[in-house]
């Protein structure tokens, strides 16, 4: 392992964009832009950019609370005033964010929305959520009622409802708050940019196919999906960012090198890992150490799905702007149910020639974990595969016990190595 | 005679575990079937217009030890579907031809994935109602679901279903919903004579009997029980909260009786009494259904309240209605729809000035001192101290 820490032109690349957004953000109130918070999975990115809004994502807000150790403060905050133990400890995050003042990651306070736009997709706590934040500012709310893909497929029937509802709830209310008209062709644009960039984000995911693969796609995945989940999807600077990162990514295939880790060049690629479940993200270097220093790498994950499943060939439609974004809504990852999550799993075990695979069960996400413990078995017996199972949390520090989780982590590496999976195996 | 032969046959229904009363049922007639469903809400009119018996799957209770059931959730999800499951695997649900899963939340949701990969025998049903209200949207898509579910249920039964089948069926619940009303009504005016224990055991009946047997069960229940001889207790008035998908144990309930509450309403089983007026049984009854919904003010948990000025006002109505003294939010461990919408309930109860306390239970809770002392502790508040 190389002490030293590589960063790559993408890596400051994001870095700005993030921070240029955040600096917009901080100015729209004084320019007049209006600011619409929204959530990851099911976002409607270009249809927000054709209005011209800056867009805020609540959860975004936790997970770097999370990694900036504030969550565990703003999680008491919010059980002090009534809050359950027993909840999405997001929600609960955000709610103590509010009360201390909302300041963002650039330590200026966030602008109050103009419009919460509750994309109510694959995950029911959403709903509570935006009613939650609805009591505490003065904006409408457009809700979008995105329906399960409960016999694993999205039928017309679907597609018509979200098509109509972002005809009839979405779009007025953006033209409302705006005073924008919707306009097909500006939003047709940033699709385009969309088709395109997904296919580089695909091209980056998939290059973990490779041996030693290039990319963690767990760990450093959530770096990579990062543009595209959030607010840049659709804009140039996002088409930018994805054609420079698969170049470096091209550019460590070529070269035969390993995934960059917070401690540089992974040199020695042990076990490939496929993880289902969102990362923990209070001890999040700490958490992939501890997979890097077994050189344990993430070769597909799930949770880098959340915000569109862009490697099972879907792609944004220019040409039908809002049937393409009900499509893309309605296939989001926790949208899918339990067999074609099992499946999914499985068919990334064989695709990424895996050793093993591994589910983060989080405490706070019923959505993702209620099933879990089924859909292990089944992957289990679709791969004959044994996987591995930890428990932690999203940005609740009390339920992150990092001697557990090693300890799990390392019997389970140990476990693979035995049973003949691996690199020394192999080499024995 | 009494109401307690009526009682009787409830808790011998409630205990029935193994669904010998369905067995039954399917037995006397000729291919007959039966369909379980979840909480909260599903019409119920569908199943049994495709002359299927709908039966309501309310987990094990306090009856039945989980240990399969156990192994396939993780300890911070809720108790529901762990018995669901122990139930399937044990064969005790194995009277029902398939069930529907409503999307009430995460959980029961993806118990529906687990149930298709567990049981691939049964028919799943994953029943998404439409949080958006507008008739031309939500409502066009409730009805094109409405009609799958139709289609899927004729499949199951073997033959058609005729939209008079599916009037005959909205008439008969209509006439269940009405029943059911007029016993909460008649509990809220006197809630001495009409122990909540004993309407929580008439409405868990309604999950296993035929519905025209159960509003033969509920029209004799009112008939007697206004003959009850009763003693009125100086109980605090309270409305229960929080319980509209996993339920309380009937010792849970008890014991807030004997902690000096009177429930004079509650959010059990709402299958039970969801809508106002009665579902019209003229026009396209697939669309009456939808409409139903649609138009319907019930406020729970599970659904989007859009209009956020009318957030709470639901419960707050109630209090007013039933002359309640106070609020108890019950809900399960790990519910995320009760324990999310809890703060917001709340705060509407501060600005009114109604007095809460609020616990959390399972429906397998044995340690109920704690409950008794606290709700105990709340009635002996509101009697000491209340305005009232």
């Amino acid at each position: 392992m190389k002490s030293t820490v590589i960063k790559e032109p993408s890596m400051v690349q994001q870095k700005e964009m993030i921070s240029d957004h955040f600096q917009k953000l901080s100015e729209a109130p004084e320019r007049g832009q209006k600011v619409v918070y929204t959530f990851v999975p099911g976002n409607l990115t270009e249809l927000m950019l054709g209005f011209g809004t800056l867009p805020v994502h609540p959860e975004i807000n936790a997970l770097q609370s999370g990694m900036r150790k504030l969550s565990g403060d703003y999680i008491g905050a919010a059980e002090r005033v009534g809050h359950s133990e027993d909840v999405c400890t997001y929600v609960k995050c955000d709610i103590g964010m509010l009360l201390d003042g909302n300041v963002g990651p650039t330590g200026k306070k966030l602008p109050d929305p103009d419009l919460l736009l509750l994309s109510y997709t694959g995950c029911f706590t959403f709903m509570k959520w935006f009613e939650l934040l609805r009591e505490r500012y003065d904006c409408p709310v457009a809700m979008l009622h995105v329906p399960y893909q409960a016999d694993g497929e999205a039928t017309e029937e679907m597609i018509a409802y979200v098509t109509k509802q972002l005809e009839t709830e979405v779009i007025p209310k953006l033209e409302e708050v705006t005073g924008v008209a919707y306009d097909r062709e500006r939003v047709r644009e940033h699709l385009e940019r969309s088709r395109i960039a997904e296919d580089d984000l695909v091209a980056v995911l998939e290059a973990a196919k490779h041996r030693p693969s290039p990319i963690d796609a767990y760990f450093g995945g959530v770096y990579y999906i990062g543009p595209m989940f959030t607010a840049f999807r659709g804009t140039e600077a996002a088409g930018a960012y994805y054609r420079q990162l698969r170049s470096e990514v091209d550019a460590r295939v070529a070269a035969g090198q390993g995934p960059i880790t917070p401690e540089g060049l992974l040199d020695e690629e042990r076990f490939r890992i496929v993880v289902e479940g969102p990362p923990n993200w209070t001890h999040f270097r700490e958490f992939w150490k501890m997979f890097y220093d077994e050189g344990a790498v993430v070769v597909a994950s799930t949770y880098t799905k959340v915000g569109g499943v862009y490697d099972r060939g879907f792609r944004h439609d220019p040409d039908r702007p809002l049937e393409t974004l009900a499509e893309y809504c309605l296939g989001c990852y926790t949208n899918l149910n339990l067999p074609t999550r099992v499946d999914m799993i499985a068919d990334y075990v064989r695709d990424y020639a895996a050793d093993g695979f591994l589910i983060n069960s989080i405490k706070s996400c019923n959505s993702f974990s209620a099933g879990q413990l089924v859909m292990l078995r089944q992957i289990e017996d679709a791969t004959g595969i044994p996987g591995g199972f930890i428990e932690t949390d999203l940005v609740d520090p009390r339920y992150f016990s990092a001697s557990n989780v090693k300890n799990r982590l390392e019997s389970y590496f140990q476990m693979l190595q035995q049973r003949g999976s691996g690199l020394e195996a192999e080499s024995a | 005679m009494g109401v307690a032969p009526i009682i009787d046959r409830c808790h011998a229904l409630l205990e029935d575990l193994d669904l010998a009363c369905v067995s039954e049922w399917k037995a006397a007639g000729e291919g007959r079937r039966a369909v379980g469903f979840l909480p909260v809400y599903i019409p119920r009119e569908l199943i049994h217009a495709a002359g299927a018996l709908p039966v309501g799957i309310l987990g094990a209770g306090e009856e039945l030890e989980i240990v399969r059931g156990d192994a396939c959730f993780q300890s911070y999800i809720c108790h529901l579907p762990r018995s669901v499951v122990e139930l399937g695997l044990r064969g005790k649900l194995d009277a029902l031809d398939g069930v529907l899963f409503p999307s009430t939340c995460d959980v029961i949701r993806n118990l529906s994935g687990i149930w298709k990969m567990m049981f691939p025998d049964k028919e799943a049903i994953y029943f998404d109602v439409p949080q958006n209200l507008d008739p031309k949207v939500g409502g066009v898509f409730y009805r094109d679901m409405l009609a799958e579910i139709v289609t899927r249920l004729q499949r199951l039964v073997g033959r058609d279903v005729s939209e008079d089948d599916l009037r005959g069926s909205i008439a008969a619940y209509n006439t269940s919903r009405r029943l059911v009303r007029e016993l909460y009504d008649l509990r809220a005016a006197e809630p001495w004579r009409v122990p909540t224990s004993e309407t929580y055991l008439l409405l868990r009946a309604g999950m296993r009997l035929p519905v025209e047997e159960h509003n033969e069960m509920l029209t004799h229940y009112l008939a007697e029980v206004r003959d009850e001889d009763r003693a009125l207790r100086d109980n605090a008035r309270i409305v229960v909260t929080g319980t509209f998908c996993e339920q309380p144990s009937l010792s849970l309930v008890r014991t807030l009786e004997h902690a000096g509450c009177y429930v004079v309403d509650d959010d059990l089983m709402l299958v039970t009494r969801w809508y106002g007026p009665d579902i019209p049984t003229e026009g396209d009854p697939l669309e009456a259904i939808a409409g139903a919904w649609i138009d319907a003010d019930d406020e729970t948990p599970c659904r989007y309240v859009a209009d956020g000025k009318r957030k709470g006002q639901q419960l707050v109505d109630s209090v007013q209605r039933c002359g309640a003294e106070g609020v108890i939010f019950a809900a399960p461990s790990f519910c995320d729809p009760a324990l999310l919408d809890r703060p917001m309930l709340q705060a509407v109860l501060d600005e009114e000035g109604i007095a809460y306390t609020s616990f959390k239970y399972s429906e397998n809770t044995a340690q109920l001192q704690p409950i008794r002392e606290q709700a105990g502790t709340f009635a002996d508040t509101i009697k000491l101290w209340s305005d009232a």
